[in-house]
């Protein structure tokens, strides 16, 4: 369980590092080719993750081009792949937040005298409810995900074995009644972890 | 004065299009250091068209504006950027209280002091509001927290886009008063409004724009008084309907 946590804590840390500014970015900006990725980053939150999982796995197997990280079934792996599906989820929902926000309360931030990276931050700051959304829509999608970490973690017991796959291999050899815990347990992480952000949120405001 | 000094603002050769559409057309102009000019007009003669040329956050299309006798560049500097600020006609608020809002323009300029915002508060009479979340308050308020968080900055060149349209005769009063303060530290101020008799009452000077072209402009007195362009009188008899 607390591989669990680790490997998709990592995971979304990673994600909402990156996806923050660059969703902040694509949504407050205008540059050649947003719209391009704008489209990418729809795309890809609705990547399946069992297609980044066969992705991950081409790449970091051994006649692949990061093959010789030796990364494939270990908990680093399923950090890759986890990122990969979070990333699209937490830019392109930042990207509609910041989007959000009335384009005047710009205009007038800087008037104020703001810098472009003031206006940045207190745009952000001013979409945080949307942010928070992003990150916990992206915590949910990683969390419960299957394909992806069964493929490039191996589902191995003591090293890279997950409560989804734990719950599948669980219910393959019959033991309803250890999967249902397992699932249970699963759940209320969802609900522990989407109680804390909100709170957060909470006092943000 | 303008003969030692270069004027706050001066345009020359301004054309702005939107599209094809030319929304502003002004050879030239020059706002003194020091003055109030009201500009008056019509809805989408291009009053807050202008104060946005002016503040920088839009480049003209043609021609060129000083500021003190160095063009405007685009980007603007910082350190010009920081001496000028506008009031806009649909104040918006950041999502926090109307303290942190008054200290805004404070705080992206790295003071971190708080005290500031009560006096300002205090003389638009909205002390007892401080620690509400500004996003809450009424048209009214939000107006008058608006010349709060300008007036915060102590800018040299102030920009007011209708800063008293919607208030009540009483906090019109106090509005005009806080305005004739910047006045009397020297500050250049541009006030766009509809009421003629805001204009009169504070502006100095006074230009009428229709259509995105200056009608007449003049000392406030004499515009008002003897205004040489029929168009001019016929704005201030409220006959010149758009």
């Amino acid at each position: 369980m607390s591989l669990t946590f680790q490997v998709t804590g990592l995971a979304l840390l990673i994600a909402t590092v990156l996806g923050v500014p660059i969703g902040a970015v694509v949504g407050l900006t205008r540059f050649p080719g947003r719209r391009l990725v704008t489209l990418l980053l729809y795309t890809g939150m609705g990547l399946p993750p069992v297609v980044v999982g066969l992705v991950v796995y081409m790449l970091l197997s051994r006649s692949g081009p990061f093959g010789s990280m030796d990364w494939l079934f270990t908990p680093s792996a399923m950090v890759v792949a986890q990122t990969v599906i979070a990333f699209p989820l937490v830019a392109a929902l930042t990207m509609s937040a910041v989007a959000g926000v009335d384009p005047d309360l710009r205009l007038q931030v800087r008037a104020l005298g703001a810098t472009r990276w003031q206006t940045g931050w207190t745009i952000l700051r001013e979409a945080r409810i949307g942010l928070t959304a992003a990150i916990v829509a992206a915590f949910g999608g990683i969390i419960s995900e299957v394909g992806a970490v069964m493929l490039v973690g191996g589902n191995i017991e003591g090293q890279t074995r997950v409560l989804t796959t734990a719950i599948v291999l669980s219910t393959r050899q019959g033991d309803f009644a250890l999967a249902m815990v397992l699932g249970i347990v699963l759940l209320l992480l969802a609900l522990g972890a989407n109680a804390v952000l909100l709170q957060l949120q909470g006092r943000a405001k | 004065m303008s003969a030692v000094h270069p004027p706050a603002f001066e345009l020359a050769g301004i054309r702005h299009r939107y599209g094809a559409r030319t929304v502003l057309s002004i050879p030239h102009l020059a706002i003194p250091r020091g003055e109030t000019l009201g500009i008056i007009g019509p809805s989408g003669a291009g009053k807050s068209t202008l104060l946005r040329l002016l503040q920088g956050l839009e480049r003209p299309t043609e021609g060129t504006i000083h500021v003190e006798g160095a063009p405007m560049a685009h980007p603007v500097p910082l350190a010009l950027a920081r001496r000028i600020t506008t009031v806009f006609q649909r104040p918006l608020m950041l999502d926090r209280s109307v303290r942190d809002n008054v200290l805004f323009g404070r705080r992206v300029r790295g003071r971190k002091d708080r005290a500031p915002a009560d006096p300002l508060l205090e003389r638009l009479g909205l002390s007892h509001l401080a620690g509400a979340p500004a996003r809450h308050l009424s048209g009214g308020e939000i107006q008058r927290v608006a010349l709060a968080r300008a007036m915060a900055i102590e800018p040299d060149l102030l920009l007011l886009d209708e800063p008293a349209a919607n208030l009540d005769p009483a906090n019109v009063a106090r509005v005009e008063a806080f305005i004739r303060d910047a006045q009397s530290r020297g500050t250049t101020i541009v006030l766009v409004t509809h009421n003629t008799h805001e204009a009169r009452r504070l502006a100095h000077r006074t230009l009428l724009l229709i259509e995105g072209a200056i009608v007449e402009s003049g000392p406030t007195s004499a515009f008002f008084e003897s205004p040489a362009d029929a168009r001019t009188r016929a704005f201030l008899a409220g006959e010149l309907v758009y």
